[in-house]
C-alpha cells in the first residue's frame, strides 16, 4: 500500500476537516494533490502534530480535526497518546502512516519494523477506537467511518518505504501557517 | 507545603484577566495551586501533559483556532521543550507565555535541581527568548499582561521565570 495512494482516496474528505500533518513524505504528497488553506504542514518539530491536533480538537469543538501522522514522529512522542486519550476529543482523528522508516534521512529502520506495535500502544494508553489497515479500500472505508462516528480514534496505515523525489515545495512554512490560521478565523465569522 | 497559595491566586487571577482560556501543565512541586485552581476553574481548559514539549503544539493549535493559552512547567520541562520552542514556535511564529518555575537557583536545597538552575537564564538567552521574573506581588499582574502583550504583538515565545521569593512562604 502506498502512501500517496491512501492519501488520494480521502483527498475528497479532506475538504471541510482541519488537516495537520508531519514533515517529510506526507507534508510533500499531500500538497502533490493539492494544497488547501485547510492544510497545515508542520515541516520540522517531530513528534507535535498530534499535540497541534489535540490543542485544535479542544479548542474547536465543533470542528473536525485530522492529523496525519508518522511511526517515526509517533515514536518520539508516545506520551501524546496518552494526553489524546485523557481527553479524548470525539472530533479529532489520528492518521498514523507506518511505513517502519525515517524514509526522509535515508530509509533507517524504526522499532515498528522490529515488533513495536504502535496499535498495542495506542489501545493500551486509552484510546477509544484503535484500528490497522493494509489496503487502500480498507484505509478508506476506515477514514470515512471514523468522520461518521463519534470517538477519538487512531489508524495504523502500514504503507511501503517509499516518497516524492524532492520533500521542499514553493509553499513557505510561514505562509502556510497564516493561510491556516486566517482559515480558521474565517469559519469562525458568523 | 509551604507552597504560597495567596501568590499562586494571585498569578492564577492574573492569567484569567488576560483571557487565559487554556493552560497546559505537568505538575511539579510549586505549581500544585496554581494546576488546582485551573482543575477547579469551569471555565479554564486544563491539559495535563505526560512531557512538557507537548504543551508548545497544544498551545500552537489553540493558538490558530484563536484561544489564548499559557504554559506551566518546571525549569527542567523548559530545558526538555526546546526543540518544540526551535522548530514550531520560532519557525512558525507561534506567540507562546511560557511560566516557568525557577528551581535550582538561590535557596535550593534539592540537590538535584540545581543544575538546570545554573542554565535555565543562559539558555533563555542563547535562544533569544525574552524574560522577566515574576518575584513581588506587586509586579505580577503587569509583568503577566506585559508578557502577554509582547507574545503577541511579537509573536514568538516569551517566559516568566517563577522565583522562590514569591512562590515560597517560610
Amino acid at each position: 500500500m502506498l502512501r500517496v495512494d491512501c492519501l488520494r482516496s480521502i483527498y475528497s474528505e479532506l475538504e471541510k476537516p482541519l488537516v495537520v500533518t508531519i514533515m517529510g513524505a506526507v507534508a510533500a504528497e499531500l500538497q502533490s494533490l493539492g494544497h488547501r488553506p485547510n492544510f497545515f504542514y508542520l515541516q520540522h518539530a517531530m513528534g507535535l502534530a498530534s499535540s497541534t491536533g489535540l490543542g485544535l480538537a479542544l479548542s474547536l469543538a465543533d470542528q473536525k480535526i485530522v492529523v496525519l501522522d508518522g511511526d517515526g514522529s509517533l515514536l518520539m512522542n508516545l506520551g501524546t497518546l496518552s494526553t489524546m486519550a485523557r481527553y479524548r476529543p470525539k472530533n479529532l482523528l489520528h492518521i498514523v502512516f507506518d511505513n517502519e522508516s525515517l524514509l526522509s534521512v535515508g530509509g533507517f529502520p524504526t522499532a515498528t519494523g522490529t515488533g513495536t506495535d504502535l496499535e498495542g500502544i495506542a489501545r493500551a494508553s486509552g484510546v477509544p477506537k484503535v484500528m490497522t489497515v493494509r489496503s487502500v479500500a480498507n484505509f478508506k472505508t476506515a477514514v470515512i467511518d471514523a468522520g461518521l462516528g463519534s470517538e477519538l480514534t487512531t489508524i495504523i496505515a502500514k504503507v511501503e518505504p517509499t516518497g516524492p523525489v524532492t520533500y521542499v515545495t514553493s509553499l513557505s512554512l510561514v505562509e502556510n501557517r497564516f493561510q491556516f490560521s486566517r482559515h480558521i478565523e474565517s469559519l469562525r465569522k458568523p | 507545603m509551604p507552597v504560597s497559595l495567596r501568590n499562586s491566586s494571585l498569578i492564577y487571577e492574573a492569567l484569567k484577566e488576560c483571557n487565559i482560556q487554556l493552560l497546559s501543565a505537568l505538575p511539579e512541586t510549586w505549581l500544585v495551586h496554581l494546576i488546582r485552581l485551573a482543575d477547579q476553574d469551569p471555565e479554564m481548559t486544563l491539559v495535563r501533559l505526560a512531557k512538557e514539549e507537548e504543551g508548545i503544539g497544544i498551545s500552537a493549535g489553540a493558538h490558530f483556532a484563536g484561544v489564548k493559552t499559557a504554559l506551566l512547567m518546571q525549569n527542567h520541562g523548559f530545558l526538555a521543550s526546546i526543540n518544540g520552542i526551535v522548530s514550531f514556535a520560532h519557525l512558525y511564529k507561534i506567540p507562546l507565555l511560557m511560566l516557568i518555575s525557577y528551581r535550582g537557583s538561590w535557596g535550593e536545597r534539592d540537590p538535584w535541581q540545581t543544575q538546570g538552575g545554573n542554565v535555565t537564564e543562559p539558555v533563555l538567552r542563547a535562544l533569544s527568548i525574552p524574560y522577566s521574573f515574576l518575584d513581588t506581588t506587586e509586579t505580577v499582574r503587569k509583568r503577566i499582561r506585559q508578557a502577554q502583550t509582547l507574545a503577541e504583538s511579537s509573536l514568538q515565545p516569551v517566559a516568566l521565570l517563577l522565583t522562590r521569593d514569591l512562590m515560597w512562604e517560610e
